[in-house]
């Protein structure tokens, strides 16, 4: 402790001031965040007699109806490629979405309890959330594999571009989790409105179709940042079949560059004030 | 290098904020009217500011073990809060020296369906230990709690006093430079709690600071070396023990001290105290009885009943009496206790007062209003300091042969 100014266990809260060690704090609690992602797996499936197996049950009966609805009454072209699995393609990535913004919109007033005893960075309970919807995506992108292989898809080298869609759709996710999250902490409405956006999402979302086919919608299509996402899903598990369109491709980066920037900004903005409100 | 500074540290917060924004219609229609009022009577005119802490400054010096005494509402939880980072302050600053451990509640975060195993860890966590700093002390944790024949057992089946056990357990591991602890050592049975208290003690004497909050005075005097008193939100003194905890002890009762009448001038509907006296006075000479009237307001309940406890000056209750089961009692709004004072011991009493019915639904309750001295003019013939008599009570019955 040679000065105290510069010695690193040395904190100074100031009114009105952001905090200067929020990133180092939030790379100190890293256990925390999988902790508290463990804890929420752990808890979910307890007391339930088939367990972990509803990660599996609900994307199975998706991908059954969307078939039927999508491919079979409405009869979507599906370019050669079995409808089921063109779902299942589409599905991975608005699942892990949809489950991450359902977490992580909820998570902060359901840890209300700890947001008002104890101080850790509030960041970690919306990404835990993430994290959680990560693990479920890890078990459906299991499914995907088994299914590919039941109708003769073997991996190919579009696979391993599979992360860079991965951290896109995980910007979406936690840009938008993160303003929801602030969001419900004060306005409890956002408790009605995430569910709604979420069922309106999986129409605008190309999850039960594909968009090459849909020339003249592509573009308004595109400002939705899943579009790019689930068609990059698309292309890289479905080896190829489905062209990369970059225009919702670039769409995608950017929105969700823009989300996780201001959804970290907002959240930094408000959780100054989360302990006195929630 | 001081290892707690404290600078004009301030707390403010909006009334009713909470409610008025709770839904985005709310909001909105908040929004639109602050606006017109922006507009007819400038800003912030409808907002009701409450400060729970202002001005607030001291120094804690590294190894210092330092109560927070105060009366409900005097601050010391908003300023526990602060300086575990929970709350952001309105006003001021604070450094803080070291590693910051803060103990708001037993068991933060403990999750019911979690085994007590997984729950240590969890709240070690929590706490903002490292999962190696929680294996290091897993079995130390477990043989402190009790537990050990449970560890695999989901925490809800625990007893209450497991649970709590267990929580502390983990707290009392926790290796920070500072600590600050709320009142969480009033938990569990007599033996524990002793137990809580020894490595509190332990804590205390191996050199961390340690900020501790707590209403029982007995253990922030067996702790502490100093104490900071808080009063409405304002530091009144900061000083040694000692002198702190009796400054706490005389202030909001200085101002009843010499009363014998306290009525309130509400015209409530709802049953409510109107109106306590010491009809006696408020000094009584010992062997005189002493007379408490108390008068019932509003609606008068269906078996009302009035309960008064006296206190001593530290705070505890010596005596506690009702007028329930009562049959001979008639129905009225005017309630009277004698009692015969050679039981009491020279000094003050405090007289608490509730109303409430049989089924146990409190209306209302009037916390250390008046105070009446006991006096005994025969000690001093006898050339005794009466106040050296320890003990509550003092009464004539001991039989000496």
């Amino acid at each position: 402790m040679s000065s105290p100014v510069e010695s690193p266990t040395t904190l100074v809260i100031e009114a009105g001031r952001a905090e200067r060690h929020y990133w180092r704090d939030l790379w100190r609690y890293r256990e925390l965040l999988g902790f508290l992602t463990w804890r929420d797996i752990k808890v979910r499936y307890k007391q339930a007699v088939l367990g972990i197996a509803w990660a599996l049950l609900q994307p199975i009966v998706t991908t059954i109806i969307f078939t039927v609805v999508f491919g079979r009454l409405a009869g979507m072209p599906s370019g050669g490629v079995p409808y089921p699995l063109l779902v299942l393609a589409g599905l991975l990535p608005w699942q892990f979405f949809s489950t991450a913004l359902t977490g992580s919109s909820a998570s902060l007033v359901g840890n209300a309890n700890l947001i008002s005893k104890v101080y850790f960075p509030r960041l970690l309970v919306p990404m835990s959330a993430v994290g959680v919807a990560m693990i479920d995506f890890v078990i459906v992108l299991g499914l995907f594999f088994a299914m590919a292989l039941w109708f003769g898809f073997l991996p190919t080298w579009h696979w391993l571009v599979l992360p860079v869609f991965l951290i896109n759709a995980l910007a979406v996710a936690l840009g938008a989790g993160l303003w929801l999250t602030a969001l419900t902490v004060k306005f409890r409405d956002f408790r009605f409105i995430v569910p709604f956006l979420l069922q309106l999402g999986v129409f605008i979302s190309p999850v039960g179709y594909r968009t090459d086919f849909l020339a003249e919608w592509r573009n308004l299509l595109a400002l939705n940042p899943m579009t790019g996402v689930i068609d990059g899903f698309r292309w890289c598990l479905l080896g190829g079949t489905q062209a990369l369109q970059l225009n919702s491709l670039l769409a995608s980066f950017i929105i969700s560059a823009l989300l996780v920037v201001s959804g970290i900004w907002y959240f930094r903005k408000t959780e100054r004030g989360f302990a006195d409100i929630i | 290098m001081s290892a707690i500074i404290v600078e004009d540290l301030g707390k403010r917060y909006l009334i009713g904020r909470q409610t008025r924004h709770d839904t985005l219609r709310d909001s909105l229609a908040h929004g639109a009217r602050s606006l017109l009022t922006a507009f007819s009577r400038g800003p912030g005119a409808n907002q009701e500011e409450f400060w729970a802490l202002r001005d607030v400054s001291f120094k804690v010096e590294p190894g210092e073990v330092v109560g927070i005494i105060g009366r409900n509402g005097a601050g010391k939880s908003t300023l526990l809060k602060l300086l575990s980072r929970i709350a952001e302050p309105t006003r001021g600053r604070i450094t803080l020296q070291g590693r910051v451990a803060s103990l708001l509640e037993v068991g933060t975060g403990f999750h019911p369906e979690l085994s007590g195993r997984e729950n240590i860890f969890l709240n070690g966590a929590i706490l903002g230990m490292s999962r190696r700093e929680i294996r290091q002390k897993f079995d130390e944790i477990v043989s402190f709690a009790e537990v050990e024949r449970f560890l695999d057992t989901p925490v809800k089946r625990y007893s209450s006093g497991m649970y709590v056990r267990l929580a502390f357990a983990v707290a009392a591991h926790l290796e920070p430079e500072i600590l600050i602890v709320d009142e969480v050592l009033a938990v569990g049975d007599a033996t524990f709690q002793k137990k809580c208290l020894g490595k509190m003690g332990e804590v205390a004497g191996s050199g961390r600071t340690v900020l501790f909050v707590s209403h029982n005075l007995p253990v922030v005097r067996a702790l502490c070396r100093s104490a900071v008193l808080l009063s409405e939100g304002r530091m009144v003194r900061h000083g040694d023990v000692q002198s702190v905890a009796t400054e706490y002890l005389q202030t909001g009762r200085v101002a009843v001290d010499g009363n014998a009448e306290w009525s309130c001038s509400t015209t409530l509907e709802t049953p409510h105290l109107a109106r306590i006296e010491l009809v006696t006075g408020c000094t009584v000479r010992r062997g005189d009885p002493v007379r408490i009237r108390v008068t019932i307001g509003g609606r008068l309940p269906e078996h009302p009943v009035v309960t008064i406890h006296l206190r001593d000056d530290e705070d505890r209750i010596i005596l506690h009496s009702s007028d329930e089961y009562n049959p001979a009692l008639p129905r009225s709004t005017v309630r009277e206790m004698t009692l015969d004072s050679s039981v009491l011991n020279v000094g003050r009493h405090h007289v608490q007062v509730s109303l409430a019915t049989r089924n146990v639904v409190e209306y209302d309750i009037k916390e250390s209003v008046l105070c009446f001295s006991v006096e005994d003019p025969d000690f001093a013939v006898a050339g005794t300091d009466a106040h050296q008599w320890k003990g509550a009570l003092s009464p004539h019955l001991p039989v000496w042969t």
